[in-house]
């Protein structure tokens, strides 16, 4: 089954010389790892945030598990979709329990449910529940946030999850660690997960097909060794060559 | 002084009471309107602007001529008094609800929309308690205009301390001016400083919370 389908879709900001997404189609089958490259400000965040309504197409259609979204419930479909944003965005008056605990609180789960749940998320992003659920934001580095961000987003085991950029402040070693985490959270979960970068090393680590964007464009979506064996064209194989100029240093960045 | 203080005890202390009261029923009813009005606002930038633009320019007219243009539609009394009141403070409060509450970091509406809250739940959750200190200083304010303002309203027959202020110009008496201003000055004193205490301590509560990327 496809969880995701764009199809034909458009999007201008005013003030844009080119489209944000210029023509956008793709799909993407239930249970798939999609990473997103691209340079800043090509799209990527544009295309996340299509897919959970936070903005509406200009032009096209849209479908998860072959619904198109346009018709449905905008917080119904969101709490099936777990969404990490780029700038982190925890709620800074809340602990980090009540930032995980935001969702299922508002479904009124159990008590207790709510308590086993977000340990087990605490220790899934690598953190000790008892020293951290209780601290605020503030009291936690940049790397740490963004696990926090992370465990919020995979509490309620949503079909879907829209990750951008979500291991952006975190350095090397640890980025490797989680990296690692998150990829075997996919493989057990079966869900469909769609991950932002601009690490090209990340990009083909973590994806089972990768897109690459340019000016709003999919240049090409294929499997990382699709891609690096055939490039669809001169900014691709730029692209992978800046990763073989450097090996091993494993932090490329665009 | 103090002398008059305990011959005219019960004259200052009838007066007294009754300023507070006024205070306290303009605040609550105040907050009130404000509170419906900022829900409503709170979807229209445009919107906002304008009604607290005209807010402003009620506010910026001067109390006596205000009270003077309602006399003939509501009368002389503390009715005629608690709606211009109202009036007044609408500026202070949404000024300051309406502000804290845009200027909530985007980003952090965006993630709480995304992850399927829905826009009350919002505003439950996250906008109104970041806008907390923001909207504490607006009663602050508003409580020390209104208590100000309330003297001017002795003017109409609403009672209060202006009656104590007015009486003491008339007759020319010193000392009932001066109590009139001291008992003014502590309504408005104790406000501010318990205020600023809850706002201290909410802000500490979001204390250096603010610092998140
Ligand atoms: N809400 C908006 N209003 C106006 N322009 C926007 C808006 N959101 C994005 N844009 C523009 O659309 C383009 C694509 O933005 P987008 O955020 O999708 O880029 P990105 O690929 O995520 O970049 P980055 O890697 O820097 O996060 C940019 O030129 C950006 O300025
Ligand atoms: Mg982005």
């Amino acid at each position: 089954m496809k969880a995701v389908e764009l199809v034909h879709v458009d999007q201008k900001f005013p003030n844009m010389s080119y489209k944000a997404l210029d023509d956008v189609s793709l799909k993407i089958e239930q249970g798939e790892f999609v990473t997103i490259l691209g340079s800043s400000g090509c799209g990527k965040t544009t295309l996340i945030k299509m897919i959970n309504r936070l903005y509406q197409p200009d032009k096209g259609e849209i479908r998860l598990f072959d619904e198109e979204i346009s018709k449905k419930d905008p917080v119904q479909l969101r709490r099936k979709i777990g969404y990490v944003i780029q700038q982190i965005g925890l709620f800074p008056h809340m602990t980090v329990y009540e930032n995980i605990a935001t969702i299922p609180r508002i479904l009124k789960w159990d008590k207790t449910k709510i308590e086993e749940k977000v340990q087990e998320m605490l220790h899934l992003v690598g953190l000790e529940p008892k020293e951290y659920r209780n601290r605020y934001p503030a009291q936690l580095s940049g790397g740490q946030q963004q696990r926090i961000g992370l465990a919020r987003a995979l509490i309620c085991d949503p079909d879907i999850m829209l990750l951008d950029e979500p291991f952006g402040a975190i350095d090397a070693i640890n980025r490797e660690k989680l990296q690692n985490e998150l990829k075997s959270i996919h493989s057990k979960s079966k869900k469909t997960y769609l991950f932002v970068t601009h690490d090209i090393r990340e990009a083909f680590k973590l994806g089972t097909r990768v897109i690459v964007m340019n000016r709003g464009k999919i240049l090409q979506y294929d499997t990382p060794e699709e891609i690096r064996q055939n490039p669809a064209d001169g900014f691709v194989s730029d692209l992978i060559q800046t990763m073989e100029d450097a090996p091993g240093t494993g932090n490329e960045e665009l | 002084m103090i002398r008059y203080l305990t011959e005219h005890y019960e004259l200052l202390g009838n007066a007294f009471a009754e300023h507070l009261w006024l205070v306290l029923v303009t605040l609550v009813l105040s907050l009130l309107v404000s509170a419906l009005l900022s829900l409503v606002l709170i979807r229209s930038e445009k919107a906002s602007n304008l009604v607290i633009q005209l807010f402003g320019v009620i506010y910026s007219i001067p109390s006596l001529a205000l009270f003077a243009i309602l006399i003939p539609v509501t009368g002389l009394g503390d009715k005629t008094a608690i709606l211009v009141l109202c009036a007044y403070n609408q500026y202070l409060l949404l000024r300051n609800i309406l502000t804290g509450m845009r200027n909530v970091d985007r980003n952090l509406l965006e993630a709480g929309t995304g992850m399927g809250m829905s826009s009350w739940q919002l505003l439950r959750t996250v906008q109104i308690p970041l806008a907390m200190p923001s909207i504490l200083a607006g009663i602050r304010l508003s409580i020390i205009s209104t208590t100000g303002i309330t003297t001017i309203a002795a003017a109409i027959k609403a009672g209060g301390l202006g009656t104590v202020l007015f009486s003491g110009m008339r007759t020319m008496n010193v000392y009932k001016i001066l109590w009139g201003t001291i008992l003014c000055v502590v309504i408005a004193l104790i406000a501010d400083l318990g205020l600023k205490q809850i706002e201290n301590r909410v802000e500490k509560k979001l204390g250096g919370m603010r610092t998140e990327a």
